[in-house]
């Protein structure tokens, strides 16, 4: 009895430093780190005091009957009990833990999609009309939003507390976050990865609005144009288009509707064409080529940067089916 | 154990008139030695002042963490710092701590052996250890390797100052040392073991030396690829782990971590068999579940080289794969609690003394108890995804590497220091360290978990006011933990000079070391010796000697 109220108290204390909780996700990580503080205080106490009594009642000048025989047989069945039992333990800890992570990690399906851009020190955000932000994130309440991060340098990591949620942000790749903030506010923002000598100072704010708040915010920036339309010019700009779409002459694969689908490789193998396809096949062209078609394209690495790759592949996503052949 | 001349305890102590230390004087004679005890010297002496390094390194990091601005040292500074710190306590004193000080003196003692199988292997591991120290440490003043231990690309390789290839260099050569100790411990026990010393008689301490250089033996060299792989990149600029040209970043994280976690078990394994020792002397009483004690090394041993992926659930590797690592590390337990079960019931009925070493050997118990439990927490996929990268990370491996590696370190030094030197320690003093040391890590550490539920990040120079209070707890806590670490290295070198004369075998234990000489002489033993009985059997012990009444 004490000991749980002991665990208790445990759980009172951390209670005080914990960041608050805005997303539904968060409530549930704080639930099972509740749990298994408690046990594992109720655990530690437990073994504490038997190593306590264990020590004073059996010190050296303390006379006790010390007779202690135990044969092989039984001492491998006690050694057995206890093993099975942590054992079973632990396979449900790492359920509760699997069952949360498989549902934090699981990409929603629909989702306000907003880029982000790591970058030694900042970070960069792009909402679905163009709208850009630095450092901090504008969000409506009780929606779910999905993060399409990336990083132009080293790798970030994307953390905010109050969210229970985290992620590494990979240069090279492309990488997901999705959360489901409930509770309007501000929220602190870190970059949770060692990221070089200003990584302290890589932090930000995410700013979670009510709907209409968010939607009036929104129509008062100032819009580039949004990342498709910005896409198409780059599309153009940099003679993909030569190639890539309507009746060009050069054999190479149209790419209207493509994005999503499966398509087969020279070598056999098949792929989905993703974000991170479609950024390889931009910057190496010769990796996996789809079947049918000569490796003639040129790389164009050092001429994009991750943002312009993000807005072309933004604009192939998009891209009118009218196009097609 | 027969066959050796059981020293005579009622005669008042005297130092053999030859021993190891004693044969001769000269400088060459030192650095030329191959003589297991003199190279265990060696090393003690080396990892003592890179453990000073390493901890003043720390000191200064707790002090800028008083305040949330960056008022003490520049960023630069401070990432210097921890990098500096990180890389020396893991490559330079934690992982060669154990194993080459008192594996290397203790080794062929316990299992009756006059020296390792290859004795000038073992004073070649010293001079490669102190190649890479010596290239670290220029490493130091060439410039600044600023990119942390973890050495993460392309941060590592592209974007921070060229030192911290210098750095890895240093590592890279230092693992050399590693793979030789570990070929010798392996072949050592083997190949040396007295007649009669079976594998189920040897004492816990070697088995843990024998499962922590098999460990030794298959990571060490992956971490020598990476690291070769990450200067080779970063001088030949090529792509393999340049996001850039089309290498993998997070294939870097595999290797590192494919070796750097079962380095946490080569950390951790020596602490046990250290810890097995004492809390068997210092209880008079028969290690619990010896057989269990014995596989539940080597299961670790095994299963900690498929945990690696437990580091990047939130890295960027599929959600199958961090469920896999997640369940094997909870596997990987299993055998860590067994062992905590079996001290405690080796402990019950027995005759409990409170000398030094035991109060070592009760707070590793505690601290590696708080550490694990703590571990598995971070272990659930689904909360580690909240804590990865925080403090309460900090916290958590710093129980298990400090809390528990360190302390059985100091427990080992206290109880063998008499067979080592010849010496006793002042016992009172010994005591008073081990409680500060106590209670300076848990004040140390503690507020860090806290920290680390709070949400504060790792490696932060600068921090939000929110998180100070709990900051300058644990900087409270560093004075009273760097007090408990001053004291010993003080009172130590007191003892050389003034201690008491140490008899052959100060706590009454059975191992073979205790049944020679302190120091013992040249070649260990002056008798042939002949092993016919179990370890720890104290009731024999007592039977032949009578009650044992505590130390003289």
């Amino acid at each position: 009895m004490s000991v749980w109220i002991i665990s208790l108290l445990a759980d009172g204390v951390i209670v005080q430093f914990l960041p608050p909780a805005a997303t539904p996700m968060a409530h549930l990580v704080d639930q099972l780190f509740f749990w298994m503080v408690g046990i594992s205080g109720v655990v530690a106490m437990a073994l504490t005091a038997a190593i306590g009594i264990v020590m004073v009642r059996y010190r050296r000048g303390a006379k006790r009957n010390r007779k202690f025989h135990i044969n092989k047989k039984r001492e491998l069945w006690v050694e057995f009990t206890w093993s099975l039992i942590v054992f079973v333990a632990f396979m449900a800890f790492f359920y509760a833990g699997a069952n949360l992570y498989v549902k934090a990690f699981s990409r929603p399906a629909q989702a306000l999609r907003i880029d982000v851009t790591g970058k030694q020190w900042m970070w960069k955000f792009e909402h679905p009309n163009g709208a850009r932000e630095i450092d901090t994130l504008h969000v409506p309440v009780n929606r779910v939003i999905e993060l399409e991060m990336s990083s132009v340098d080293v790798i970030h990591d994307f953390d905010v507390p109050a969210f229970r949620v985290k992620h590494d942000v990979v240069p090279g790749t492309h990488m997901h976050l999705w959360f489901e903030p409930t509770r309007v506010g501000s929220y602190d923002l870190y970059c949770n990865q060692f990221c070089g000598l200003g990584h302290s100072k890589m932090r930000g704010q995410i700013v979670v609005m009510k709907q209409d708040e968010y939607a009036n915010w929104l129509q008062h920036q100032q819009v580039p144009g949004s990342p498709s339309e910005q896409g198409a010019e780059l599309f153009r700009a940099h003679g993909c288009s030569g190639c890539h779409i309507g009746n060009a002459t050069v054999h190479a694969p149209h790419l209207a509707g493509i994005y999503g689908k499966t398509v087969h490789l020279s070598d056999g193998t098949t792929k989905i064409v993703d974000d991170a396809y479609i950024r390889d096949s931009i910057l190496f062209p010769k990796r996996d080529v789809v079947a049918g078609y000569p490796p003639i394209m040129p790389s164009f690495r050092g001429q994009l940067s991750e943002g312009e790759i993000q807005l072309i592949i933004s604009y192939i996503k998009a891209m009118p089916h009218r196009y097609k052949r | 154990m027969s066959a050796v001349t059981v020293p005579d305890v009622k005669r008042p102590p005297h130092f053999p008139e030859e021993h190891y230390l004693n044969n001769s004087f000269s400088l060459k004679s030192w650095l030329t030695t191959t003589d297991h005890k003199r190279i265990a010297w060696l090393f003690f002496v080396a990892l003592t002042f890179m453990f000073f390094i390493g901890g003043a390194a720390a000191t200064v990091m707790r002090l800028e963490l008083l305040t949330p601005a960056g008022d003490l040292v520049s960023d630069g500074s401070y990432a210097r710092l921890f990098s500096t710190h990180g890389i020396i306590m893991v490559w330079f004193f934690l992982i060669p701590s154990i194993p080459n000080t008192f594996g290397n003196f203790l080794l062929p003692m316990m299992i009756g052996a006059k020296d390792m199988a290859f004795p000038r292997i073992n004073l070649l591991s010293w001079y490669v250890y102190m190649l890479g120290a010596g290239v670290l440490i220029g490493a130091l003043f060439a410039g600044s390797p600023d990119a942390g231990w973890t050495f993460y690309t392309p941060l590592s390789t592209q974007y921070t100052d060229p030192a911290t290839i210098i750095a890895a260099v240093g590592v890279f050569i230092v693992g050399f040392s590693t793979i030789m100790t570990a070929i010798n411990f392996i072949v050592t026990t083997h190949r040396l073991r007295a007649p009669g010393m079976t594998w189920f008689r040897l004492p816990l301490f070697v088995w843990s030396m024998y499962a922590v250089a098999i460990l030794m033996l298959l990571a060490t060299p992956v971490l020598a690829i990476t690291l070769l792989m990450v200067t080779v990149q970063h001088w030949l600029g090529i792509a393999i782990f340049n996001p850039a040209m089309g290498g993998d970043p997070l294939l870097f994280q595999h290797m590192f971590w494919f070796y750097s976690h079962p380095a946490v078990y080569i950390m951790l394994i020596p602490a046990m068999g250290v810890v097995s020792e004492l809390i068997t002397t210092f209880s008079r009483k028969q290690v619990f579940g010896y057989e269990i004690m014995v596989f539940s090394m080597l299961m670790i041993s095994l299963a900690s080289f498929f945990v690696w992926g437990h580091h990047m659930f939130v890295a960027g590797e599929s959600v199958y794969s961090a469920l896999i690592f997640s369940v094997m590390t909870f596997i990987v337990s299993v055998p860590s609690a067994i062992k905590i079960f079996n001290w405690t019931t080796t402990m019950y009925k027995g005759k409990i003394s409170f000398d030094a070493p035991m109060l070592y050997g009760v707070s590793f118990i505690g601290l590696f108890l708080v550490g694990g439990l703590t571990g598995l927490i971070l272990a659930m996929t689904g909360l580690d995804m909240n804590l990865h990268g925080t403090y309460f990370v900090i916290a958590h491996f710093h129980y298990i590497m400090v809390g528990g590696a360190v302390t059985a370190y100091m427990g080992a030094l206290h109880y063998w220091w008499p067979k080592i030197t010849g010496r006793m320690y002042p016992e009172m003093w010994g005591r008073a360290a081990a409680i500060a040391i106590f209670v300076g890590f848990n004040a140390t550490f503690g507020p860090q978990y806290l920290l680390g539920v709070a949400g504060m990040p790792r490696r932060y120079h600068t921090y939000p006011p929110v998180y100070q209070v709990l900051n300058e707890a644990s900087t409270a806590g560093a004075v009273v933990l760097a007090v408990g670490y001053a004291l010993p290295f003080c009172y130590l070198i007191w003892s050389l000079r003034y201690g008491k004369i140490a008899p052959p075998n100060p706590w009454g234990a059975t191992g073979l070391e205790w049944k020679t000489a302190s120091p013992p002489p040249p070649h260990n033993f002056e008798e042939p010796v002949m092993v016919t009985d179990k370890p720890y059997d104290y009731i024999k012990y007592d039977a032949e000697h009578g009650e044992w009444q505590g130390r003289p």
